[in-house]
């Protein structure tokens, strides 16, 4: 069922679309960074790029983090059970027959395969964009010449191992979101209605966060150590909030992956 | 084959189906006939598993549903409530997807190429599905329920949107599959399909089995004879007051005996152009036993 699952998200426009989208704003934001020079304002890490285009996949990948990516999960997840209700298949799968646990577990690895795609493919093109349009440091003093966010220097080797850890780490951010548009998605037979659910939840996470009044709640919420992964950058690695934030990603992928499975197991599927 | 007893399915406080005892007999052609909203579509979801009864018991192919759907579903071909496929691949790559969804089988390939060819879809391209035609959707259902060769198909509705042509078909495929040992399930709300096609019937209404029979019992004789005769104001003067209806040169005559009555008209020096016992039709059984469906809604 896995492999079904996968053969059809590749098979989707939809996947191929959001993929490019993802991979198109952080190119375009380049191209203004690099005909400007402008390193001021917007997500972390622009200025660093100024100096070195190899910083540049940690930079797109703080430009997708905060919206597109999440959007872009909240689409496939909120389409995974309600689309196949929606298009009638639900049943058909159903009655081929694939359990319904399957079911569920499938959409999620499919999920997690499509976030992971969508990262790495975003860090790909960061990193070629980076180094087109942005001077590479070149000869002996390249080995330390990227400066970590709290002073001492990195080298390239460092860099890149920090920005495969922040690649994982973003990627495993993204699950708490995917488990509730999933979960919402086996409530309702409409997509859009899961889909919309799930960014209502992000936007509100994210407003709480910013909001002083909500301190109480701030630990809490699935969007709360999202931009931790930049202390990967850090020297050396603060990973406080990093272990939150796997921490709290794990435990919202649980509840809600639990309530869709008790949800999903027991419903009367007429659709 | 299939068994329930006091299957019951309540929505709230609505009751869908209530206390339904059905028995179909393997190697059978099963109709199940009702209005709109009688129940029949949450009974075949029932069997299928889609949805949990609220209180009774099912059995389909000798085993507990749903208990052990695992062991049933890949035994069983179903068509419910309207074809359904992925608008943006082509019929043989939605085949190829729902086939691999399910256990692992052999000869996948030939077997999609198999069922294509016996709903008459043998040679579609790589269009996709969103261009094909209502006809053509359901024959992908058709084929979708076939794949697997089936000992059971439950089929919903099975030539909704086809043309004379095309029922005709399906109709003969059905009863091709049938004599290879398939049990066929199916409902409808065409009378003219169940009762050209299978040999058992079960009526719905409001959530009840209202009747069960064999096709045969149903149409029993009605103890009158229906004469077509050029001399007909003669044949009814002949008979006065056994002539229950009239229609032309038709008449409904009450007499137990076809062969007697001929031969008695005959003998009066009438002619006769027709004669045959009258049998009752289905639709007389079907409008005797429900009410009508939930589509209408009357003034109060």
């Amino acid at each position: 069922m896995i492999r079904v699952e996968l053969r059809k998200l590749y098979r989707r426009p939809r996947t191929w679309i959001s993929l490019i989208l993802l991979c198109a704003l952080p190119i375009a934001v380049a191209i203004f960074l690099a005909t400007t020079r402008i390193g001021t304002g917007g997500p972390a890490f622009l200025s660093a790029v100024l100096n070195n285009g190899s910083l540049y996949p940690a930079a797109a990948l703080a430009i997708v983090l905060p919206l597109f990516l999440p959007v872009a999960v909240a689409v496939i997840g909120g389409d995974a059970v309600a689309g196949e209700a929606s298009a009638g298949m639900l049943r058909y799968l159903l009655a081929r027959p694939v359990g319904r646990t399957r079911l569920l577990i499938a959409k999620l690895f499919s999920l997690t395969v499509f976030v992971l795609v969508a990262v790495v493919l975003v860090a790909v093109t960061g990193y070629i964009v980076g180094v087109a349009l942005f001077p590479a440091q070149t000869g002996p003093a390249s080995t330390a010449i990227v400066t970590s966010v709290s002073g001492p220097p990195l080298s390239p080797q460092q860099v890149l191992m920090r920005i495969g850890a922040a690649m994982v780490y973003v990627a495993f951010s993204m699950l708490g979101v995917g488990a509730i548009a999933l979960f919402l998605s086996t409530i309702t037979d409409s997509a859009l209605g899961a889909t919309l659910g799930a960014i209502a939840a992000l936007v509100a996470s994210q407003l709480f966060v910013t909001l002083d009044a909500a301190t109480s709640i701030k630990p809490y919420l699935p969007t709360r150590y999202w931009l931790a992964w930049i202390d990967f950058f850090r020297e050396p690695i603060l990973w406080r909030d990093i272990e939150r934030g796997v921490g709290i990603q794990a435990v919202y992928v649980l509840v809600f992956l639990g309530l869709s499975w008790a949800n999903f197991a027991t419903k009367d599927v007429a659709s | 084959m299939i068994t329930t007893k006091g299957l019951t399915k309540r929505y709230g406080r609505i009751t869908a189906v209530n206390a339904v005892d059905l028995a179909v007999p393997e190697g059978s052609r099963f109709g199940l006939l009702g209005p709109n909203g009688s129940g029949k579509t949450t009974m075949i979801r029932m069997l299928l598993g889609l949805v949990y009864a609220t209180t009774g018991e099912i059995s389909v192919l000798g085993e507990p549903v749903p208990k052990r759907l695992k062991q049933v579903l890949p035994q069983v071909g179903a068509l419910v409530e309207g074809p359904a496929a992925y608008g943006h691949l082509s019929g043989r790559a939605n085949l190829a997807l729902l086939d691999a969804a399910g256990p692992r089988t052999p000869k996948r390939k030939q077997r999609i190429g198999d069922a294509l060819e016996r709903v008459g879809l043998g040679g579609i391209d790589r269009r996709p599905v969103r261009t094909y035609s209502l006809g053509m959707r359901q024959r992908l259902g058709l084929a979708a329920a076939l794949l697997r060769a089936p000992r059971l198909l439950i089929l919903d509705e099975p030539t909704n949107g086809l043309d004379p042509q095309g029922i005709h078909e399906i109709r003969e495929l059905l009863r091709e599959l049938n004599t290879e040992g398939t049990t066929l399930f199916l409902s409808s709300h065409l009378l003219v399909e169940v009762e050209q096609l299978c040999t058992g019937v079960g009526i719905m209404d409001r959530g009840q089995l209202v009747k069960q029979d064999e096709l045969e019992n149903l149409r029993a004789l009605t103890g009158r004879v229906v004469v077509r005769s050029p001399d007909a104001d003669r044949v009814v003067a002949l008979f006065d007051g056994k002539v229950e209806m009239r229609d032309g040169d038709r008449l409904a005559v009450r007499h137990p005996d076809a062969a007697e009555l001929n031969q008695l008209i005959v003998a009066a020096g009438l002619r006769v152009m027709e004669i045959a016992p009258e049998r009752q039709t289905l639709e007389d059984v079907v409008l005797a036993v429900t009410s009508s469906g939930s589509d209408r809604v009357d003034k109060r």
